[in-house]
């Protein structure tokens, strides 16, 4: 057994067991509370130059299958977990965690106290950390944490070509900010033609495509160190076609509105966020993965509204444009990892693409 | 959404006497609810017969019923206080059946009582098999192939059909009673035989079996707003076969993709809303081990066994947000109870998980068919807490309180590995032990997969682990790293001690001289995501946080009672908490140990600190070495926490109350006879053996019949009357082989009076709240005798006497806090049979007829406050108002080849109250209440040994004159003509006709079998005895082995007749 360390920005060194690829890697450190889907949570591009932490205690159980990957390489940087599963079950496994992690050069480190780095977080805010099994150098590991500035998030894991999955329904262009696979699953459940383009994909082009609506991915990174281009490009779309906006493209899509954004303490990451639909007067259970979010107040000039927020922080989770066939969420309705409640909202853009009607907030 | 304002007053009806299926898990969910309905500000009209509940204490609701649970009763309840609304999802399917049939009769509309929280149509929806079954079509949720039959012949076309195996499951009943798993046409019949009978509605179910599918389980919330969401999901650790109140289970899930997780966590949503669920439910399923299909298998549209496990494995407290959903307030405007920062309408995440494991009555029922199946058989559970699979299953092991402390134990190592693997093919309740020993034989997990019926991979792999890390343990003694690691895993300082052939202080020295100690980890449903303040803890091992920090405040830790067992009850569970109240009262900080997700003890917001931890040494002393408390109460949890009591003292403990010296003078019968001879009392004679030899000239000393059993045990286990030399050799024989070096007691029998007391003693005064007599004469456990207060049928000076020995003896063996004496009358003589230096299994019902808060004052007491200086006046006042009678409650329709005679080993599970002005009535409602029916008009079958038989024969004369006919076998019968009774002879089983015995009570029109149990040594008389009562049960006719009991039925019966008198 060949030991790691997990050292943190403030000088906080955890000693663990190594496992998974046998290198160093340096992310900011954040924490998932999810029980199940590590999986999808490791191969989400959200999770770009970042350390994901699961607070459940042990991971890799039914191991790593064909299906449930969001992207086809690790989003992670490296992972912490309490212990991880050395003889996973399940009938759809193809490898065990250990294995992948390898195959995707993610160094991963075990035997943590996981519950103590969450409260870390909690009350310290999101921190910078490494993995590394360099056992010795503290000094030097330290000034690379400190040194490390995680940026160009967005076009690190973008689609750099234009691609098109064809199908025989409404034509969706999605817009590529670090998209989950299941965004394009829920759309190909629906018989839509796909085209996904580059995040700096400009707005001529786009329309050049003919599509009967345009979909901003989720993605990872500050949503305000965005090229301004992206912002013309939403801007210019806006009100032509539906828009539906997830996660880093509800934040973008507020920006582009003239609304702010801001880095909460520690994130909402996990599978248990419950968000309040205002006109339905509901509560429904979401997925949820973001370290920024849009500032309510700052909304009050802008021609877009609140429609969702979450129910514990008051935090915005759901915005709708005043007239546009415009809608955005924070949070994931094509889960995975997650529950399935707000699935719906697929429906709905396809229903609204269809009919092109307006949307007045998420039904 | 506002809560009701046109509601004031809300009943709620309780589940009734603990019994397989349905234990106190219904007084936890109770308990919250009632107290969350008053925070809430309305008045609570609370109903239930069970008088061992906190539940039924005054402070809990606002007036409270203890009346028989039938319609009639609830009837007059709801007649006097016309409560507007009535919530029956919160006391288990007995509350939820009668809520069904005061609907159906008409009760309900009449008096203009609302049934809130999830209504009448849903249950009926969930409940009756084909409205479910039509309802899971229209939204498309799978269920599995089946059919509803009412007779044989319906049944017999299905299994054609769709072949073999087949689950047959009863309708509206408890833990599934009747059902099975058929693999044939005769079992098939048995089967449909036993559940038509069983089921209210004469309903059952037989469908396709999915035996080796995983068995998943959902617990889910929905408010009247539609909002719903998943408490918990939970994972049986046995496949789909085996009831899931009999599984092995882990929380959270844990071989479930998010995908598979998603998947029914969606299905168990669409189901509570097609259903229209207002308040908690939960929904099992079948998943394909090797696909997604999926089949629901039941839903329970109420609070229940899984609710509560779920509640203390999450931390969520679903009976209170149910009972405030009900009166029609939203998950998102109720607080979450542990965060306070939070709303309740959130998932809870777990970082550790739990296991849970069944606590069986096989220990006690050794006769008892021990195979699992559909139908529940387990009395109990307990649950752990880890930060993996080893440890929480490790931690529950412990927790059972069986002597063992590992998977791997002696029980198995001389069977041939082909009965090793057959006891794994078919499931009991030591399954998880065989495994340890075929995976310690090093037979391979494949062959484990399939003999086990599949149990998942991953679960085997654990064992798989706990045994290497067993092996690298035995090869390395004393290896810091080693050790380091076996801790994380779970490995007890009791199998290290074992192995490492050390004693188990000496390891616990070991481990702290190399600072391996645990930490504890609050639970807090939310992962440490949010700040929390539960005072909730487990412990773990490795180089984690603790969050469990010692205050300053002077505490005090109170030992819970474990599992429910017989003989170990909720009672006890009673009084740990009411001991804790007393401590916060007086300003001590009370802290919790106990390892029952069932109880009240172990709601966090009982006491200042729970700790939900094994009750063994080891893990009790760790946290009393963390706390420092001022004291150790041993008192109030049963024998479990009394048994503890000598090693923490000798590891410095500082016990409380009685002291260690002085239980061990009650408990140990050389000092015992010789406190006994100071004081001047007497009790049966008798001596203590330790072989066949000694004991064989002890009871002929002494002269048959002797009674005969371990010391140092729970409810009387293994104790026997004994009335000859054959006997007291099988006795012996059993007793070596199953308690090694362990004394024997053996004491003359004496057929007497039996009288029972409860006492409180600070050392200088003692008082003594209530003397209770016995129905049954002596010979009959305690717990399975029906007592009454006040003692109806003794003179006063005897009472007088009573008083005087207790005085006597609360001093002699120097108790400071409760005990318990029960005496035996004979020849107007009084002799003591025992001395309990512990709270006992009466104190619930005498705490609440008398008045005295008997576990409070206690409490007191061993924090320093005299019976004085609290104001009590300790001179004997009976209370003579009303008359209560305390009635046992038997499982044994769940338990197949039990034995149901009386005698001194405890069998019954639980108890009921009955109380009013005159005797014979508060008989009748006790009697009613423990579900003995007491037609007016019947027949009474009599068949009685020699010795009862003039007994048997006057009350059959009474039965008579009731007008009741009498039938009686062949001798009974003979003796009955010959004094002048008019009797219809019935052959016994062996004369084999259409006349005999059995084919009668299958027959029905049977409404009472006396039966006494034949001495002679005639094995045949012996079987067809066991037969009879075995049958009775099956056909739900009552049946009573002791005259006594049937005599109290006689006097009932007589009160309830009007006299027919010719001019």
């Amino acid at each position: 057994m060949k030991k790691a360390r997990l050292i943190l920005e403030n000088g906080m060194v955890f000693e663990g067991e190594h496992f998974g690829f046998d290198g160093d890697c340096l992310g900011e450190v954040v924490f998932t509370t999810g029980m199940t889907g590590y999986q999808e949570s490791i191969t989400d591009p959200s999770f770009n130059q970042q350390i994901l932490v699961f607070s459940y205690p042990m991971i890799g159980n039914y191991g790593i299958n064909t299906e449930d990957f969001e992207s086809l390489t690790a989003g992670v940087s490296g992972i912490v977990v309490g212990e991880y599963c050395k003889k996973p079950s399940h009938w759809q496994k193809n490898m065990s965690l250990d294995a992948f992690l390898k195959l995707q050069k993610v160094p991963g480190i075990a035997g943590i106290d996981t519950r103590k780095l969450v409260k870390i977080i909690r009350k310290a805010g999101t921190i910078k950390g490494m993995i590394t099994t360099d056992m010795a150098t503290d000094a030097i590991c330290l000034e690379q944490v400190t040194k490390f500035d995680p940026k160009n998030h967005v076009s690190n894991v973008s689609t750099k070509n234009t691609y098109h999955l064809p199908g025989s329904g409404n034509r969706v262009v999605i817009i590529d900010f670090g998209m989950k696979k299941s965004i394009l699953a829920e759309l190909t459940k629906k018989a839509c033609d796909i085209i996904v383009v580059p995040y700096n994909t400009p707005a001529h082009i786009i329309l050049s495509y003919n599509p009967k609506g345009v979909v901003l991915s989720n993605g990872p990174g500050d949503p305000a160190h965005m090229p301004e281009e992206v912002f013309q490009t939403i801007r210019t779309l806006d009100g032509n076609l539906p828009l539906l906006g997830i996660c880093l493209g509800h934040q973008l899509y507020a920006l582009a509105n003239g609304a702010k954004t801001y880095k909460l303490l520690f994130g909402h990451r996990g599978a248990n966020h419950a968000v309040v639909d205002i006109a339905k007067n509901q509560v429904v259970m979401t997925s949820q993965n973001h370290s920024y979010a849009v500032d309510e107040k700052s909304l009050k000039h802008t021609n877009i509204v609140m429609t969702q927020y979450a129910l514990n922080d008051k935090t915005v989770e759901g915005l709708a444009h005043e007239k546009f066939p415009s809608l955005t969420v924070q949070y994931h309705p094509e889960s995975a990892p997650g529950p399935l409640d707000t699935n719906a909202i697929f429906t709905e853009f396809v229903e609204c693409m269809t009919n092109q009607k307006i949307i007045e907030g998420v039904k | 959404m506002a809560k009701r304002s046109d509601i004031e007053k809300i009943l709620v009806i309780g589940s009734g006497p603990i019994v397989i299926g349905q234990a106190a898990e219904f007084d936890y969910a109770g308990t919250q609810a009632c107290l969350s309905l008053k925070e809430e500000g309305y008045k609570v009209i609370l109903m239930n017969s069970n008088p061992a509940t906190i539940m039924t204490d005054k402070e809990i609701a606002d007036v409270v019923y203890m009346e028989p649970l039938t319609v009639d009763f609830i009837a007059q309840v709801i007649a006097k206080e016309k409560p507007q609304a009535l919530i029956p999802t919160l006391g288990g399917q007995t509350a939820l059946n009668l809520a069904v049939e005061l609907g159906e009769k008409g009760i309900l509309a009449l008096y203009d009582v609302e049934i809130i929280g999830t209504n009448l149509e849903s249950i009926h929806k969930a409940e009756d098999r084909m409205l479910f079954k039509n309802l899971m079509e229209e939204i498309g949720e799978p269920v599995i192939d089946s059919v509803i039959v009412h007779t044989f012949g319906e049944a017999e076309k299905f299994a054609i059909a769709k072949g073999f195996p087949l689950i047959i499951r009863p309708a509206f009943t408890l833990g599934g009673t009747g059902g099975g798993i058929a693999h044939t046409m005769p079992e098939l019949e048995k089967f449909i035989e036993s559940g038509t009978k069983n089921s209210p509605s004469n309903q059952c179910l037989v469908e396709r079996s999915v035996a080796g599918f995983k068995e998943i389980e959902y617990e889910v919330m929905r408010d009247g707003l539609g909002n719903a969401i998943i408490v918990c999901n939970m994972e049986n650790f046995d496949p789909v076969g085996v009831h899931t109140g009999d599984s092995i289970v882990f929380a959270p899930s844990q071989t479930l993709t998010d995908r598979e997780h998603q998947m029914l966590r969606k299905s168990a949503l669409n189901i509570v809303s097609a259903l229209k669920i207002e308040g908690g439910c939960n929904v099992q399923y079948a998943l394909d081990p090797s696909s997604m299909e999926y089949f629901i298998i039941e839903v329970n549209p109420r609070v229940s066994r899984s609710s509560a496990l779920a509640s203390k494995a999450t931390g969520y407290p679903i009976a209170k947000i149910a009972a405030k959903i009900a009166v029609g307030l939203s998950l998102a405007e109720i607080k979450n109870p542990v965060t306070n920062t939070t709303f309740s309408c959130f998932e809870p995440s777990l970082d550790y998980v739990v296991a849970k494991i069944p606590r069986w009555p096989f220990d006690k029922f050794i006769t008892a068919d021990r195979q699992l199946g559909t139908q529940m058989k387990a009395t109990g559970e307990v649950m752990a807490i880890g930060k993996n699979i080893e440890q929480a299953l490790l931690k529950a092991i412990d927790s059972l309180e069986l002597n063992e402390y590992h998977l791997i134990t002696p029980l198995f190592k001389d069977l041939s590995e082909d009965a090793l693997l057959e006891k794994i093919s078919k499931v009991d309740d030591q399954r998880l032990f065989a495994l340890g020993e075929a995976l310690d034989r090093g037979i391979s997990i494949e062959i484990l997969y399939e003999k086990s019926g599949r149990i998942d991979r991953f679960f085997l792999e654990k064992l798989q682990h706990i045994i290497e890390i067993s092996r690298e343990l035995k090869a390395n003694p004393l290896d810091v790293e080693i050790l380091k690691n076996a801790k994380r895993y779970g490995i007890s300082d009791a199998y290290l001690a074992e192995i490492w052939e050390m004693d188990e202080m000496s390891i616990a020295d070991f481990r702290a001289k190399h600072n391996i100690i645990p930490v504890y980890h609050m639970v807090d449903t939310c992962a440490a995501e949010f700040e929390s303040t539960t005072p909730y803890f487990y412990s773990t091992y490795g180089q984690y946080e603790n969050e469990s920090h010692r205050s300053q405040k002077q505490k005090v830790i109170v030992i819970g009672s474990g599992p429910i067992r017989i003989g170990q009850g909720v009672e006890f569970d009673y009084s740990t908490v009411h001991s804790v109240l007393a401590l916060r009262e007086n300003g001590y900080e009370a802290i919790v140990i106990n390892s029952n997700p069932e109880t009240v003890s172990t709601d966090f917001s009982i006491s200042d600190k729970l700790y939900f931890e094994p009750l063994t040494f080891e893990y009790v002393h760790n946290i009393i070495k963390l706390e420092n408390p001022v004291g150790v109460f041993v008192q109030f949890g049963g024998q479990t926490a009394i048994n503890l009591a000598a090693n923490l003292e000798k590891a410095g403990v500082q016990i409380l109350g009685t002291s260690v010296a002085a239980i061990d003078m009650a408990e140990n019968r050389e000092k015992f006879d010789a406190v006994l001879e100071e004081l001047g009392l007497l009790r049966p004679v008798g001596q203590t053996v330790y072989n066949t030899i000694e004991a064989e000239l002890v009871a002929t000393k002494i002269g048959y019949p002797v009674i005969i059993r371990p010391s140092y045990v729970l409810g009387g286990r293994a104790m026997q009357i004994v009335y000859n030399l054959t006997e007291l050799k099988k006795y012996m024989k059993n007793a070596e082989a199953v308690h090694k070096k362990q004394p024997i007691l053996i004491d003359k029998y004496m057929l007497g009076k039996e009288l029972e007391v409860d006492a409180i003693s600070d050392g200088v005064d003692v008082l003594i709240p209530g003397i209770m007599e016995h129905v049954e004469k002596a010979g009959v456990h305690s717990g399975d005798s029906i007592a009454v207060y006040p003692a109806q049928t003794i003179s006063h000076d005897i009472k007088m006497e009573i008083i005087r020995q207790t005085k006597l003896l609360a001093k002699g063996f120097h108790i400071i806090g409760i005990l318990n004496i029960q005496f035996v009358l004979f020849d107007n003589q009084l002799y003591i049979l025992e001395v309990n230096p512990r709270s006992s299994r009466t104190v619930p019902f005498l705490s609440k007829i008398t008045g005295f808060q008997i576990a409070k004052i206690a409490t007191k007491i061993m924090i320093g406050q005299s019976l004085k200086q609290q104001g009590i006046d300790t001179e004997y006042k009976e209370k003579t108002d009303l008359v209560h009678v305390k009635a046992p409650v038997f499982s044994f329709s769940k338990l197949r080849s039990v034995d149901i005679a009386l005698g001194p080993e405890m069998k019954s599970t639980g108890e009921v109250i009955g109380s009013d002005y005159v005797y014979e009535k508060a008989l009748y409602k006790a009697l009613l209440a423990s579900n003995i029916q007491i037609p007016l008009l019947g027949k009474v079958l009599f068949t009685v040994d020699d010795k009862h038989k003039s007994a048997a024969c006057e009350l059959a004369k009474r039965m008579a004159n009731c007008g009741y006919s009498i039938v009686a076998t062949k001798g009974t019968a003979a003796f009955f003509k010959e004094n002048g009774i008019s009797v219809v002879e019935v052959d016994k089983r062996k004369d084999a006709t259409d006349k005999n015995i059995i084919n009668m009570l299958k027959a029905g029109g049977v409404q009472f079998v006396v039966n006494t149990v034949s001495n002679d040594n005639n094995s045949s008389s012996l079987e067809d005895g066991f037969l009879i009562r075995r049958h009775a049960v099956e056909n739900n006719i009552a049946c009573l082995t002791s005259l006594d009991t049937f005599e109290a039925i006689v006097q009932v019966m007589e009160m309830l007749k009007f006299s027919i008198i010719p001019l």
